[in-house]
């Protein structure tokens, strides 16, 4: 049994001009141990998917249909306090985009760690203290830094103390919303690495969501990719790197510019993502698929399996387009 | 479909004579002291963003600084067409010092080089539609002699941006465009005037990644085509790798690597290059492995390290990188770099 299960998810916000569908119908299952990673635009809903999961909504947000069960149980049903109690932290926690600076800047970055651990274990002050120092360290902190405060740290150390909070109450899965997207280069590396060998270590399960296709490859086991609220495609990062099959991941893992690759035109994917208001009908990707026809205005595609392990993509035209074929030339 | 540009490939490699001579470029930030410090004495303190560097810009190239943030990249930029004044060194655009030019030359001067910011949100008035935006040089430099002319170089700007037909964006706000569309826009206001040389500071990095690629081609057609020369400043080499022909790699304040964009990518003689290029990751899941090839973050500017700037952060350091400032030298073919041990 997969550690988390989502089914048929279904979440909108309701604002004054209507629905926005911003999780329609979405799928997917993370294994114990294993990262799966999340893909798309801005806007395609996948930080609402995140939200969605820990059940962080705003007001207007709400869940219509679907579920989500982690080791067979029905996250859903439960009643907001047992699901605080029991769940939010201890067993899902999550590192929010630009989490460093989510840090109060009057506490110390220790005494921020150790009301993460009180606020939800049962434990002594003294024993609470001896594990941030222990989570510092993990993150390659050093112990002594603890009394210091938020100025006193870089962007890239400061994203490794909100790690260290999201592991203060040993869970099983952690969500990470771009967290490394504010970072540079040489400090993302650093932040990606030390948390690698900490998924390693601790066999902990991760949803990474992010627009860079890059750092999935280099971190994650399966990825879905997003577009306009549904998943498109689905299965082992091998699979849909080397042989994806939607036109929409086609042209994004053609996007990504490749440092080792021969000099080559940067590509794109034409076009823009549509206001999920009122998103088109049919496959919500045709008013920008160079393959579309009749059926895919009209008809919404499914997901479904196409070989590989579990690869799943939602495509009329899956299978028509030839291997090797390069759909966005031109 | 705007989606594959022209191979850059089929483009001269060695584009046209100087555009842009830097030579010795200074820019300190003095650092307020208190009154208490002042009377203690000692030397001003200054944040040293750029600490004397050379380069040159040839005509219709396009020209990459590459570096983590705070190594001064982007105030190299604003100091190179004098949104800065430098506290030294001289910047000869098409043989002109630009520096020693009075107001009004200078003016005169600023329609030839023009500069894309890196936030389409944050650049733009948001009271002001395309037009007023893409027209307000126009308006400054006193170039057209016609309303009808203004609109005529407008809709010539935003057919250069791809943004055609011109009447279905042109009175549009800013709100009312997507992250793309708004740094065309950009791309447009700085494509006007027919500048010959455009500063590009981190053009793309605020986009998304699917549509990062149309604003790039746009810049490398525009470098093929109409022979503008550009400065791409960015932190990601692996968009400079594929649109750049040179690229100079900036760490403190200094350039420390300069060459063809495939010697330095492909024959990196600086560690911190090799670092830089071992941090990029590659969309390839069967190339994993996170190598972890430099530790720590940027020293502060205002104090920056002797000798090599690199190396308390340098694997390789010796003895006499602590000591002995490396220089900058050439190692054929135009590859230059500043290391005791390259």
């Amino acid at each position: 049994m997969a550690l988390l299960e989502v089914r048929d998810l279904k979440m909108y916000y309701r604002t004054l001009r209507g629905h926005v569908k911003a999780v329609d119908s979405v799928s997917f299952e993370i294994e114990k141990g294993k990262a799966l990673g999340i893909a798309g635009e801005s806007g395609c809903g996948k930080s609402s998917m995140a939200i969605t999961v820990l059940r962080l909504l705003p007001g207007n947000g709400s869940i219509l249909g679907g579920s989500i069960r982690m080791n067979g149980l029905d996250l859903l049903d439960m009643s907001e306090e047992a699901f605080r109690k029991s769940i939010r932290w201890k067993r899902i926690s999550m590192v929010f985009q630009g989490a460093m600076n989510a840090l109060n800047p009057v506490h110390r970055i220790g005494e921020q760690i150790v009301e993460a651990i009180t606020t939800h274990e049962n434990v002594s002050r003294s024993e609470a203290v001896r594990r941030a120092r222990e989570l510092l360290d993990m993150v390659g902190i050093s112990p002594k830094r603890f009394g210091e405060y938020p100025h006193e740290f870089s962007g890239g150390m400061k994203q490794r103390v909100v790690i260290a909070m999201a592991l203060a109450c040993h869970p099983d899965l952690i969500i990470a919303d771009e967290p490394t997207t504010a970072l540079d280069v040489m400090v993302q590396a650093q932040v990606l690495k030390a948390m690698e060998d900490l998924r390693k270590k601790l066999d902990l399960s991760m949803m990474l969501i992010t627009h860079d296709l890059a750092v999935i490859a280099q971190t994650c086991d399966a990825v879905a990719i997003m577009y306009a609220g549904k998943i498109v495609e689905y299965g082992d990062v091998v699979d849909v790197y080397e042989s994806p099959a939607h036109p929409y991941a086609m042209g994004l893992v053609k996007a990504f510019p490749n440092i080792g690759a021969e000099r080559s035109p940067v590509r794109s994917v034409p076009g823009f993502p549509p206001n999920l208001l009122s998103p088109p009908e049919g496959c919500r990707f045709h008013p920008r698929c160079p393959l579309s026809d009749e059926e895919c205005k009209q008809e919404e595609p499914q997901l479904r399996d196409i070989g590989g392990v579990g690869h799943k993509v939602a495509c009329h035209k899956a299978g028509v387009i030839g291997k090797g074929v390069d759909i966005w030339e031109q | 479909m705007g989606a594959v540009a022209t191979a850059p490939s089929a483009a001269p490699i060695e584009a046209g004579g100087a555009m842009v001579e830097v030579e010795g470029l200074v820019k300190h930030f003095p650092v307020r002291r208190t009154v208490f410090q002042s009377l203690k004495g000692g030397l001003p303190v200054a944040v040293r963003a750029v600490d004397g560097v050379s380069f040159t810009v040839r005509k219709g190239e396009v020209f990459g600084v590459v570096g983590e943030s705070g190594c001064g990249k982007t105030t190299m930029g604003r100091t190179i067409i004098r949104l800065l004044e430098p506290t030294s060194g001289s910047i000869r655009f098409e043989g002109t010092d630009i520096i020693k030019l009075g107001p009004d030359d200078m003016k005169k001067l600023r329609r030839k080089m023009q500069i894309i910011f890196q936030d389409p949100y944050e650049s733009m008035n948001p009271r002001m539609d395309v037009y007023r935006i893409i027209s307000e040089p126009l308006r400054i430099q006193e170039v057209a002699k016609s309303s009808d002319e203004a609109r005529a170089m407008v809709e010539g700007a935003l057919v250069d941006v791809e943004m055609t037909p011109p009447d279905e964006y042109i009175s549009r706000f800013p709100h009312e465009l997507s992250g793309g569309q708004r740094q065309r826009v950009a791309v447009a206001r700085a494509l006007v005037l027919n500048p010959e040389f455009i500063v590009a500071d981190e053009p793309v990095s605020m986009l998304d990644v699917s549509i990062r690629g149309e604003i790039l081609n746009l810049m490398l057609n525009l470098s093929r085509e109409k022979g503008v020369a550009f400065l791409y400043i960015t932190h990601d080499l692996a968009t400079a790798r594929h649109i750049c022909d040179r690229i100079a790699v900036m760490y403190l304040g200094k350039i420390v690597e300069e060459g063809h964009t495939d010697d330095v990518v492909k024959h990196p003689l600086h560690p911190y290059t090799r670092a830089l290029i071992g941090a990029v990751f590659v969309p390839d899941p069967r190339r994993k492995g996170l190598e972890l090839v430099m530790r720590g973050e940027v020293p502060n500017p205002v104090n920056p390290p002797s000798g090599c700037r690199l190396h308390p952060r340098c694997p390789l350091a010796k003895d006499i990188c602590k000591e002995i400032e490396p220089e900058f030298a050439e190692r054929g073919r135009g590859h230059k770099v500043a290391c005791h041990l390259a």
